[in-house]
């Protein structure tokens, strides 16, 4: 299970990435977050962010339209 | 003091369409993610285009702002538009004055298309140029005496269905000069709305599962009382079946044989060791027999370089053959080499897209939508 949950479905971008970054200013190192998300653009995009901050992606997965992001702030 | 609008403004894709025709000096600022910018971006003749993904803009525009030209035209892009607002607004709010945001984003420039008149034709008709400038696509219409035909219609089929209904034309014919691999094809789609007759080759038609007439050689399409002739060319290479239409003795319409800058790649509906031979017969011998004059319309362009003063892309059959890299190719094993060995990727979804054309998948709007994104790549030239 990850530490936090964002739930972003419904929303457009830039909100998926914008409500991401707001929690993960708050967690600790080696804390995980679960995005979700129903924007279709946003695989490439969390892709590059979580790379961009130095970040880990531990895994993606679609179902039924929506997407999770398993991330670890290292 | 009164407090500062930021509201920016929006810039329609026909507003860029014609400050990109115009060749207008234009700053891009792209905010979509690295990998979807370098596969496809917006380029004219004097933009500058700058990418920087939003995601990395959240805390602020600071850092940036000396990057970006404070006295030119800057335009925001993303692959929607939410995120070039955001951007946008933090950019009106740092001082720039001259900041819009594009409508509808990346996702509308690929539907956009602008038409623009070609020419006229003997008898009081016309033929028009409809360019799908952010895909690299070009479809016509011909039209006289009231009647209409279209040819190698896209999928945005209310276009052309509002522009001939603007001047109180019939949409008669619509007519595929090959089975299309790299966009969606309206013919059908638009033919039956219309009760017009759908025209595709025989031979790239052997999986289809609807009804067609049978584009063939030597048989005249007619488009009003006045009867101008379109006179089908068999020309495989590019399909099988590809075949090229003149119009009134003077517009040569080679669908995705011949381009402007480049030539068809014989690969993307089978193998292009079997093809090349016709592609090379096509483009040496038969295409050479015709007059000089005939003023080539393809149904595709590489870049903005091959767009014209108008916005027009077109060139003339001699000319091309002093000038095309894949007309000049003096030896026939050199242009198998070339063709065969030094083709651009494939385009984006090609193999789903040959199973809509051929009406086998009948995807969502959005899922078409998606297997159209990215660059035609459909000339051997392309990058």
């Amino acid at each position: 299970m990850a530490d936090i949950v964002v739930d972003t479905k419904g929303l457009a971008c830039p909100m998926p990435i914008v409500k991401a970054k707001k929690a993960m200013d708050g967690m600790q190192s080696g804390q995980t977050m679960e995005v979700l998300s129903t924007d279709k653009g946003s695989l490439n995009d969390f892709t590059a962010w979580v790379k961009q901050t130095g970040n880990e992606l531990v895994s993606h997965e679609v179902e039924n339209g929506v997407y999770k992001f398993l991330v670890k702030k290292l | 003091m009164m407090e500062q609008q930021t509201s920016v403004k929006a810039m329609t894709a026909h507003e860029l369409t014609q400050l990109l025709f115009a060749q207008e000096e234009l700053f891009i600022l792209d905010v979509r993610n690295t990998s979807d910018y370098e596969a496809w971006q917006i380029e004219g003749h004097r933009v500058v285009s700058m990418n920087i993904p939003y995601f990395d803009l959240l805390d602020g525009v600071e850092a940036v702002l000396e990057k970006i030209p404070v006295k030119q035209k800057v335009l925001v892009v993303c692959a929607k538009e939410g995120s070039s607002i955001f951007v946008a607004e933090m950019l009106a709010e740092a001082g720039f004055t001259d900041v819009s945001y594009l409508q509808g984003g990346m996702k509308a420039w690929s539907e956009h298309l602008e038409p623009v008149k070609v020419g006229d034709l003997r008898d009081g008709g016309a033929i028009y140029q409809f360019v799908r400038i952010g895909k690299g696509c070009l479809s016509y219409m011909i039209v006289s005496g009231g009647e209409a035909a279209v040819v190698d219609t896209l999928r945005m089929t209310d276009v052309y269905e509002a522009f001939a209904a603007k001047h109180q034309w019939t949409i008669k014919h619509t007519i595929d000069t090959h089975l299309h691999a790299d966009h969606i094809s309206g013919g059908k789609k638009l033919a039956d709305r219309l009760d017009a007759s759908y025209w595709l080759p025989e031979k790239d038609a052997e999986e289809v599962t609807y009804s067609y007439r049978k584009l063939e050689e030597g048989q005249e399409i007619q488009v009003g009382a006045t009867k101008i002739a379109i006179l089908p060319i068999y020309s495989p290479g590019h399909t099988i079946g590809s075949t090229s239409l003149i119009v009134d003795d003077t517009y040569f319409l080679t669908g995705d044989s011949l381009f402007v800058a480049s030539i068809g790649r014989p690969d993307l509906a089978g193998k292009a060791e079997d093809w090349v031979g016709d592609l090379h017969n096509t483009l040496y011998n038969r295409y050479k027999e015709l007059p000089e004059h005939l003023v080539v319309l393809p149904a595709h362009f590489g870049n903005y370089t091959e767009l014209g003063p108008m916005g027009t892309v077109s060139a003339r059959l001699g000319d091309l053959y002093r000038n095309n890299p894949g007309l000049t190719i003096a030896d026939e094993s050199e242009f198998r080499h070339i063709v065969t060995h030094h083709l651009p990727p494939q385009p984006n979804a090609y193999q789903e897209i040959r199973q809509v054309n051929m009406g086998k998948l009948k995807p969502s709007e959005e899922e078409q939508q998606e297997m159209e994104v990215g660059p035609n790549r459909c000339a051997i030239h392309d990058k």
